[in-house]
Formats: C-alpha cells, structure tokens, sequence
C-alpha cells in the first residue's frame, strides 16, 4: 500500500510541478518550481531503489543544469514576454497535437516487451547497493560508452567557449 | 497496460525527508508567523524598493553578461565529470589498475577541453 501511495503522490506532484513550470509568466518562477520539480524526481528514483540516479538527479540538475537555466533566463531578460500572453489562440490544433502525442505515447507503452528478468532484481540491487552495481558494470562491460562521454563533454566545453568568446568580441 | 514500480520504500532516506519537512517548515512558520504578528502601516514611501535609502534609479531587470553562461556551462560539464568519479571510487578496490587507467583517459580527455577553456580565456573574467 505504502509504496502504490508513495508512487501516486509523486507521480501527480510531478505532473502538477511539470504544468506550473510551463504556466508561470515570471520565467524565475518558473525556475523554482523546476527545482521543487527536480526534487520529486529524484525521491521518485528512490523509490525505485535507485540511490545514485537521485543524487545525481540532485547533483547535476538541480545542482549545475538548474544554474545554467537561471543564467540564460536572466541573459535573455524577459521584459516583453513576461506580460504578453503566451498561448496562441490555435488552441484546437494543440489539443489534437497532445492528443496524437498521448496516443503515440501510450501505444508504445502497451507494446513494451518485458522479456525476462535480469540479474539486478530489487533484491540484488539491495543486497550490494545502487552504485556499487551501476559501477560495476559502467567500468568494465561499458567502458566504451563511458569513454565517448568525455568526448561528449569536451565537446561541450568547446562549443560553450566557442559560442560565448565569439560573441565577446563582436 | 500500466506499469507500476516495485514495492519498495527508501526507509533509509526517512531521516532526509524529515530534514526537509523540518527546514521548509522553518522557512514557511517565520515568513507566516511575521505576517500575523508585525503591524500593517503602509505608505508610498516604505514599499519602495530600498537601495541604501535613495530613489531607485534605472530598470529592475537587465540583460546578464554572457560571462555568465560560459562559467555555468563549464561547470555543468565538470560537475558530470565528478559524477563519474562517484561510482569509480566506490568500485576502484573491485576493479583495480584496469579502472584506473580507464579512468585516467577520461579525465586527459576532459583536461584537452580545460586547457582549451584556459588558453582561450574563458575563465578570466574580462
């Protein structure tokens, strides 16, 4: 019972976080609601026993990726949007868009395979803790994958510095 | 066909949550119980913006430097870093020098990009 309440609340918590974000004028407002949201979701990784995706989930996005997102809403300085109204009158063509969408979604839901269980069952998982099993695995059996993250990310470096010094001199 | 998680709940973290509960009731209790108690007399003059008791002069809201994203760009980028470093250090002792030396690659990869970052200047801030 508990962990379906657990679940529940969560899940409607996140949606209703998910639609403040979205209809709020004041764009940092906004912003906090994301961070109140970023912390639902990680209480939700724990509750799948997912230690370290919830500390990432603090670490990096509420942490570092909520920054990046407070820095470019404060570097576009919403004067203008923050008291026009936001939403086209095609309302209609919306609707039909989410509804295709929602249809799309829960079509691929339905279609899931769920092939037969793994080795890391909850009980595993318990046993040895989170990161203990993520790392494991991330360092031997995908450690290409791990390399070609910090390509990714020096191309990520690059790109900032590329992009933001060449608007310094102009 | 929903899927449902596991029964599982993060007893351990039960300490964290009553952190929080404690720490946002604390913030709320002071801002609401000031509201009740404090006496309600406003004038023009007090709700005024205050900057050091002159008139406030100029837009509230101006366009932040471009400065600024470069310093939070980098540092989503080497915050990812030392979450790898998390489960790495955690596993070092299982794995061993093959862990290590994998490790070692990653970051000579990503110091390609902070010298890069270095010699272009981006973290001198003028």
């Amino acid at each position: 019972m508990l962990p379906q309440v657990l679940f529940l609340y969560f899940a409607f918590a996140i949606v209703a976080l998910s639609l403040a974000v979205i209809t709020r004028k004041n764009p940092v407002h906004s912003v906090i609601f994301m961070l109140v949201l970023f912390f639902h979701i990680a209480a939700l990784y724990l509750t799948l026993n997912a230690e370290f995706l919830a500390a990432i989930q603090i670490i990096v996005y509420a942490g570092a990726i909520l920054v990046l997102f407070l820095f470019v809403v404060l570097m576009l300085n919403l004067k203008e949007e923050v008291t026009e109204h936001r939403y086209i009158s095609l309302w209609a063509v919306g609707v039909l868009l989410s509804i295709a969408i929602s249809a799309i979604f829960l079509m691929t839901l339905s279609s899931i395979p769920l092939g037969a269980k793994g080795v890391f069952s909850p009980d595993v998982i318990a046993s040895e803790t989170h990161t203990v099993a993520l790392g494991k695995l991330l360092y031997t059996e995908f450690l290409y994958p791990f390399e070609i993250a910090s390509v990714i990310l020096l191309v990520a470096i690059v790109g900032a510095v590329v992009l933001a010094k060449k608007r310094l001199k102009s | 066909m929903l899927i449902m998680p596991g029964g599982y709940v993060p007893i351990d973290y039960l300490p964290v949550l009553i952190f929080m509960v404690i720490a946002s009731a604390f913030g709320l209790g002071a801002l609401l119980v000031g509201s009740i108690f404090r006496p309600r007399r406003p004038y023009p003059e007090k709700l005024m913006p205050y900057e050091s008791g002159n008139p406030p002069v100029g837009e509230p809201r101006y366009r932040f430097s471009i400065k600024f994203y470069i310093i939070a760009m980098l540092f989503v980028v080497f915050d990812v870093e030392t979450v790898f470093l998390y489960p790495w250090a955690v596993v070092f002792d299982k794995i061993g020098l093959y862990a290590f030396v994998e490790m070692m690659i990653f970051i000579a990869i990503l110091l390609v990009g902070y010298v890069y970052a270095w010699k272009k200047e981006a973290f001198k801030w003028d």
